[in-house]
């Protein structure tokens, strides 16, 4: 390519674009000034966009004729491709360096497989970020709707970095044909009334009228699925720069979001998270805990907690609800009226009550206040679940093959939802330890019941109880 | 209904979808609103429409279409026995918020999922209500994700992929037994069973459309899942493992992660302690050299740790090298692509252009220097025209040597 390199200074020519953005016409020249043969530091290339004079340009020479002769400059798809989205870039070089490289590329074929050669690599950076520009202005380009006589017009004000408008409105039409639309920049402006495209002068950011009701919505979507426990503002900033910022409603949202992220995570992990820390390592490190746990609300009436009893390598674990009055008082799990009839009938079953560790779903007594006498009341299920940490960490702790619940509020804190007694009795459900979940009423049911219900209900606890103690048999 | 009414029930039904990872609208087929009566259109790759601050993309309308649930999974905000304000939009309500927000170029489309209400069945019906009156009504063209409830009658399931680009059933927990524990309602065979249903319906109208070119499409960007990390004991060995096994089962196209993140009124059965968000980062270089770099489940597994997981202080990849350090240096001059594919440090990007330019000529350390971003992680694994890092990779402090910053972690792999 230097071949015809002289001494002299040579003959610049001046190859004028009417348009900034317009590849068809680059290419006619291009083509033409190959087949003449022109080296590229014989051509200026200008654009009106570009508002550039080139002073030795302005004397020379128009394009040259090429011979009839000339072979058809040859290029490779990989370079048009490139070449028509880099010629868009705003980059005043980006003519004479898309001419260098086709130049260039006549006597090597092969020079885009090249990535690491300076003018392929300048070249890839312009349409990489042109393709960028694009692609940006396909995402953050906001309608606002404008009631005209003739119907709604969506209208939009744009910045773009390149001259990219015009190759970009077939995006728009493809996109929201039915609408009629039109995107104002300060290059120039489009509008689509629903059939045909029209190009307009450039506009000011003021013909875009604000105040479109459907933007505060917009705003709480966006400041609603922002999770503030994972700030990455970085991230944000990377893929949404703040050069867009202004043009965008949503943006104006972020300082406050960011700004409140902390505070919103806290409140939170406050409104009902609580680190329990690591799990207890012993049964008295358990107990200890549950002395001071205030997890729930029932922890906060005065109470003391519970602590279950027993082996502490038992085969059977019997959990019931929560302590009542006598257990409260006594410190120990099934010392009151319930708690006989649960050894009255577990020895009737064969089952020796001293060799199953008995402990309650809940470690705290709740209760409402009645004159002197404390009555009981049902835990709700978060405090169940609340309070599911603890026996959890029993039962890391002594691992019992089987685990026999008592009534309604046991069997949630097993298996974490609530189920039927009645339909979920008399069979064995496999926990996650692969130990055997038991379900039975709790005794103290049985105690409310009279007649003849109350015996229908105690041969099916008596009977439940059989079955736990067959197992039992079978697992010794 | 109000403005503010509805601004009210977004907020909670916004908020309550944002622990969904997924906000993809991409690998769906082409369309146009051309020759239509309504607006959409899809190219093949989604567009993200804004970020927020959590550095997450919004290319859709995430929203639940009712956060009331009978449900009581222990890790979910809208769990029954949770104390969060409830609210539900009508499908109509629905259509008109994503209509108007796709007309003024705020979104892709719309990402539907919500709470069970009255029957998972029933439920599932107003999905897909939702986006039948978008299509059929609307002749919306844009985007469509349809979270599908696994215990609805598997023809609903089924029918939600005529509407939809993507179909997606969260798998929500990577093992069996934490699914159990903390998802007491939901079971892995009728998750499984669901995914299965999907496949065969994506399979079979790929099919039929190859006969008959008027066949319905079913879900053409396929079907997705979610597992959350961190709130159960499942190391991301277990997690790796799981995905794969999902891939090839179901075909899934994506697999995401959510780290567990604290959640308002959760139960005490949680960790509560969140994971580090790295982890979910690692998890999603791990899923990448599976699909773009080769990498076997078994392999990716091998850059974990004796206790399973993968390490926060570099990216999975360079962990591999690590463990494997005979394997290198690898000839950039020579080597195969899969070869160059496991240096660290070289995207697949880095390496296209590499197997290109050296098609040219021999490269020097200087020429891969201008390929690659990160030469100072690749350099101690190649050899060029005009290096040779001798013995580097045995020098016992090559990983204090190499591994990055923190900062530069975060991009490696970023698109
Ligand atoms: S009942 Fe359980 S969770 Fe509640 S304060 Fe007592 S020990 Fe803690």
């Amino acid at each position: 390519m230097t071949a015809r390199q002289t001494l002299r200074r040579p003959t610049l020519h001046r190859a004028s674009l009417p348009a900034a953005d317009d590849f068809e016409i680059w290419r006619d020249i291009a083509r033409r000034l190959i087949r003449a043969d022109m080296p590229p530091e014989c051509v200026v290339w200008e654009s009106p966009a570009d508002q550039r004079a080139d002073l030795f340009a302005s004397r020379d020479a128009f394009l040259p004729e090429p011979p009839v002769s000339a072979q058809q400059p040859r290029a490779t798809r990989a370079f048009l491709q490139l070449a028509q989205s880099a010629v868009l870039h705003i980059d005043p070089e980006r003519f004479s360096l898309l001419y260098r490289l086709l130049w260039r590329l006549q006597s090597n074929h092969r020079l885009m497989d090249d990535k690491a050669d300076e003018d392929v690599r300048r070249v890839e950076d312009l349409a990489r970020q042109v393709r960028r520009d694009i692609h940006k202005m396909r995402a953050f380009v906001r309608f606002r709707v404008v009631e005209e006589p003739e119907g709604e017009r969506y209208v939009a004000w744009f910045e773009p970095e390149h001259h990219i408008l015009r190759a970009n409105a077939a995006f728009f039409v493809r996109r929201f044909t039915s609408m009629h639309w039109s995107i104002l920049t300060p290059r120039g402006s489009i509008h689509w009334d629903g059939e045909a495209l029209h190009e307009g002068p450039p506009a000011a950011r003021t013909d875009a009228r604000s105040g479109d009701p459907v933007e505060a919505l917009w705003g709480k979507y966006y400041s609603s699925i922002f999770n503030p426990a994972r700030l990455k503002v970085g991230a944000m900033l990377k893929e949404m720069p703040r050069k867009y910022w202004k043009n965008m409603p949503e943006a104006a949202l972020i300082p406050e979001l960011i700004a409140g992220a902390q505070a919103r995570e806290a409140r939170m992990v406050d409104a009902g998270a609580q680190d329990f820390g690591d799990r207890p390592k012993s049964l008295v490190e358990v107990g200890d805990a549950i002395v001071a746990c205030r997890r729930c609300a029932i922890g906060c009436n005065g109470t003391s907690a519970v602590m279950g009893e027993g082996p502490t390598d038992p085969v059977l674990m019997i959990v019931g609800e929560q302590p009542g009055d006598q257990e409260e008082l006594q410190g120990r799990p099934f010392v009151g009226p319930a708690g006989q009839v649960l050894h009255a009938h577990l020895s009737g079953a064969g089952i020796a009550a001293g060799r199953a560790y008995v402990t309650n779903a809940v470690k705290h007594f709740k209760f409402v206040p009645q004159g002197k006498r404390r009555l009981h009341q049902t835990p709700t299920a978060g405090e169940i679940d609340t309070c599911r940490w603890w026996i959890e960490s029993e039962r890391a702790l002594l691992r019992p093959r089987i685990v026999l619940a008592l009534g309604a509020s046991a069997a949630r804190s097993l298996l974490g939802k609530t189920v039927s007694v009645q339909s979920e009795r008399g069979k064995p459900r496999t926990l996650d330890d692969g130990s055997e979940l038991w379900i039975a009423t709790h005794p103290s049911y049985l105690l409310r019941l009279e007649g003849d219900s109350r015996v229908l209900e105690e041969r099916k606890f008596i009977n439940d109880l059989r079955s736990v103690a067959m197992r039992l048999s079978q697992l010794s | 209904m109000s403005r503010t009414d509805i601004m009210g029930r977004l907020e909670i039904l916004a908020d309550a979808a944002k622990y969904d990872a997924s906000c993809a609208s991409s690998g769906t087929v082409k369309r146009s609103s051309k020759g239509g009566k309504g607006i959409g259109s899809t190219e093949g790759m989604g567009i993200c429409h804004a970020y927020a601050p959590d550095g997450r993309c919004i290319s859709l309308l995430k929203i639940l279409l009712t956060n009331h649930c009978v449900f009581d999974c222990h890790y979910c905000i809208n769990r029954k026995s949770s104390n969060t304000r409830r609210a539900r939009f009508t499908p109509q309500e629905v259509v008109d918020l994503t209509l108007s927000f796709y007309r003024r170029n705020y979104i892709e489309g719309l990402f539907l999922s919500s709470g069970i209400v009255k029957s998972s069945s029933h439920t599932m019906e107003q999905l897909i209500e939702v986006s039948r009156i978008l299509r059929e009504e609307h002749d919306f063209r844009g985007y469509i994700h349809l979270k599908t409830i696994p215990e609805a009658d598997p023809e609903l399931v089924a029918r939600a992929g005529l509407y939809a680009d993507r179909v997606s059933i969260n798998v929500e927990l990577p093992t069996v037994a934490g699914l159990t524990r903390l998802a007491p309602d939901k079971s892995a065979p009728q998750i499984e069973g669901a995914m299965g249903t999907l496949k065969t319906a994506i399979v079979e109208a790929k099919d039929a459309r190859k006969r008959f070119r008027n066949a319905p499409r079913f879900a053409p960007a396929g079907q997705s899942t979610q597992m959350i990390v961190g709130a159960d004991a499942a190391t991301d060995s277990d997690i790796v493992g799981r995905a794969s096994a999902l891939y090839g089962q179901f075909g899934l196209r994506r697999v995401y992660y959510s780290a567990f993140s604290p959640i308002p009124d959760a139960s005490a059965v949680l960790p509560l302690k969140r994971p580090p968000l790295m982890r979910e980062h690692r998890l999603y270089q791990s899923d990448w050299l599976m699909r773009f770099y080769g990498y076997a489940p078994h392999e990716v597994q091998q850059a974990a740790g004796a206790d399973g997981m993968l390490p926060l202080d570099m990216d999975p990849k360079l962990a591999w090298a690590l463990q494997f350090r005979a394997d290198f240096p690898v000839d950039v001059n020579r080597a195969p692509r899969e070869r160059l594919l496991r240096v660290p440090g070289l995207g697949v990007r880095a390496v296209n252009a590499i197997l290109a330019a050296r098609r040219q000529r021999r490269l020097r350390l200087d020429d891969v220097g201008k390929l690659t971003v990160s030469l100072g992680k690749v350099r101690p694994f190649i050899v060029a025209e005009d290096w040779r890092p001798v013995l580097l990779t045995d020098r016992a402090d090559l990983q204090s040597m190499i591994a990055p910053r923190r900062s530069e972690q975060l991009e490696l792999f970023a698109s």
